[in-house]
């Protein structure tokens, strides 16, 4: 373990990607928030609902909802094979739960996983035991409550052998707190064969900054799937989840972005192939309204039948904004088969004359064109996120 | 009969090169022309001005729908006046459903996607359109939207080409559906003008009038099964 003194120096590292936030213009987030016993009739409602987590809990396994830096909410409907808590509360019932604490993740990959391993930050703890399949998803909401603060949180997520698990989460911004600092370091492990969807959708402030950190460990022959989607506003925005692969596993992570004017979304993912026979996936789909959006993705094969593809796809819809592809494949051994497509520009004129030839007007087949490149070109999302892409794509402004 | 559609001295060019060289052609209510002529005369051209596309630059002349000048009106304005097209080669318009746009496109979209096994394109309501579609299948996705677009005039390129021959009953039939249908009380049909390299489509739809057209001019106007059986035996004569 590196010792503190190191971690504290980490403080000052920026990141490796994004804008360099500086920490000390921000407050604390209070760690005891309100509790909210009753979703359905809770003030928060509204900001859940924004980012997929239905208050009515149907169809879901259970409920965590942390304001601030403190947990609020915590409820489920499964009774066995599933473990569901803060972090805090699961280490007072699990002490050797420390051996998961900072292991997929180094606290001083930069200042912001510095920071919550330094202030011991809580989170949610989530586990599902050998031999278990959750049938419906649990979702996690996080909510940004506090103007001018940082909300810090470190998540453990451990999907064991044999078992299976869908996770919706969703991160919001109350109205008041649009000048705020969210970051939430996630460590994941998944045993062998296993599968774990791990669904984030994100609806920030305008100026709101954002720094997820998330590390996933992958055992033998399992199944990750990182999706990400982001339509609304934000400030600053950066995220490059790493996921490390073992024999015949296989990962997908699958991004949809609006970079609205004004937003920096600097995003995407990593993968580590070090299994034999490991596979990947990284599919992004993005447009710019007039902000800046950067999508990467980095595939690196560190083992013989390693196969992978990785597929930048981005539309500028506005003057004003711009738009970055960085593919990187990256192999140590010759017998890998990695791929990468990345496109840039404007909608293809011939594809909105074909619709208006139908008798759409020119707004509104560039509005169907982008509506079904966000939404439709990514194969197999889960039900339930499918549905909520749609529901964002729909409000979000696409200038129709 | 009056003019459904009027095209006079029309000049048109593709980036520099000029394609349509003083095209005049008229096609009258309820009346079926064919196009016929050599690879590379503007026949497509033609059609792409005609509808609109900006690919095609109109340099002079006129194009008349219904006694309107529609010369530089938008594509959609075309559309929605009743002028409908098949193209040979549709665009992919990438996770956009057949059936979603057959729905959001026309009123009578949820009556026509009904029928879709007519066409053969039930499964393929799903799929987004012209994505990884044979050449048959996209001309059934193409006559599939004309159905359900009911345009009062309609623009056909060759409806036959890249189709099995297993499959050409199918279309040909649904081409004659989509031009033998009455148009309003007076219960006239549907116009069109149709190209056709084969002239195979001919043997499902009975057409009034052909036009031969080279090096982007009208050369020639008269019956079509005569015109066909002339390029059959002697080409086009050059």
């Amino acid at each position: 373990m590196v010792d503190e003194k190191t971690i504290k120096g980490a403080l000052d590292k920026k990141g490796a990607y994004g804008a360099d936030l500086d920490l000390d213009s921000y407050e604390q987030g209070t760690r005891t928030p309100d509790k909210v016993d009753d979703m359905e009739s809770s003030d928060y409602r509204r900001y859940m609902e924004n980012v997929g987590v239905v208050a009515d809990e149907i169809n879901r396994a259970g409920t965590l909802m942390f304001i601030d830096n403190g947990m609020s909410h915590c409820s489920t409907s499964v009774q066995e094979g599933l473990e569901m808590s803060s972090l805090s509360d699961a280490l007072k019932r699990h002490p050797d739960l420390k051996d998961y604490f900072w292991k997929a993740m180094d606290p001083t990959k930069d200042k912001y996983t510095a920071k919550s391993y330094l202030e011991d930050a809580d989170g949610y703890f989530i586990r599902v035991k050998s031999g278990y399949t959750i049938k419906n998803p649990v979702q996690t909401c996080m909510l940004l409550n506090r103007d001018k603060s940082i909300q810090n949180v470190h998540n453990i997520i451990i999907v064991e052998d044999n078992a299976s698990l869908e996770m919706i989460t969703g991160c919001s911004t109350a109205h008041h707190a649009n000048d705020s600092l969210h970051i939430g370091v996630s460590e994941i492990y998944v045993g062998d064969n296993s599968n774990l969807t791990f669904s984030m959708i994100h609806s920030w402030g305008k100026m709101t900054g954002v720094r997820p950190r998330t590390n996933c460990v992958v055992g033998k022959n399992s199944n990750y799937t990182n999706n990400y989607v982001i339509m609304n506003p934000v400030g600053s925005l950066q995220s490059f989840p790493v996921a490390t692969l073992g024999e015949g596993s296989s990962a997908t992570y699958n991004t949809v972005c609006i970079a609205h004017e004004g937003s920096d979304i600097d995003t995407g993912g990593m993968v580590n192939l070090n299994g034999y026979g490991s596979k990947a996936e990284i599919m992004s789909r993005s447009i710019s309204m007039g902000g800046r959006m950067c999508a990467r993705g980095r595939l690196v094969g560190n083992s013989p039948g390693v196969k992978a593809h990785l597929e930048c796809r981005s539309i500028i819809l506005k003057d004003g904004g711009s738009t970055l592809a960085v593919p990187e494949l990256e192999a140590h051994v010759a017998d890998v088969e990695m791929t990468h497509e990345a496109a840039v520009g404007k909608i293809a004129r011939d594809q909105i004359e074909y619709l208006m030839s139908r008798g759409l007007d020119e707004d509104q087949a560039v509005s169907m064109i982008v509506r079904g490149f966000l939404s439709g070109s990514i194969n197999g999302l889960p039900e339930a996120l499918q549905k909520e892409l749609d529901s964002a794509i729909e409000k979000a402004n696409l200038g129709d | 009969m009056t003019d459904m559609l009027k095209i006079v001295d029309l000049h048109a060019q593709a980036g520099e090169r000029e394609i349509l060289k003083g095209v005049n052609l008229t096609v009258k209510e309820g009346e079926t022309c064919v196009l016929f002529g050599p690879n590379g005369s503007g026949k497509s051209t033609l059609m792409a001005t005609i509808m609109g596309y900006s690919t095609i630059k109109v340099t002079s002349g006129q194009i008349l729908f219904k006694g309107q000048d529609i010369t530089g009106m938008s594509v959609d304005q075309r559309a929605k006046l009743g002028i409908g097209m098949m193209m040979q080669r549709p665009p992919n318009i990438f996770g956009v459903k057949l059936g979603d746009l057959i729905r959001s496109t026309s009123d009578i979209g949820d009556e026509i996607l009904k029928d879709a096994d007519s066409f053969k394109m039930e499964k393929f309501l799903d799929r987004e359109v012209n994505v990884g579609f044979s050449g048959g299948e996209i001309k059934r996705s193409e006559l599939l939207q004309l159905t359900a677009q009911r345009p009062e005039f309609i623009l056909l390129d060759e409806p036959e080409s890249g189709v099995d021959l297993e499959i050409i009953d199918l279309i040909g039939n649904k081409t004659r559906d989509l031009l033998n249908y009455k148009m309003g009380e007076d219960g006239r049909h549907v116009s069109s003008l149709v190209i056709t390299h084969t002239g195979q489509i001919l043997n499902y739809i009975d057409a009034d009038l052909a036009y031969i057209m080279k090096a982007g001019r009208i050369t020639a106007e008269g019956k079509p099964l005569e015109f066909l059986k002339e390029i059959r035996e002697n080409g086009y004569g050059e």
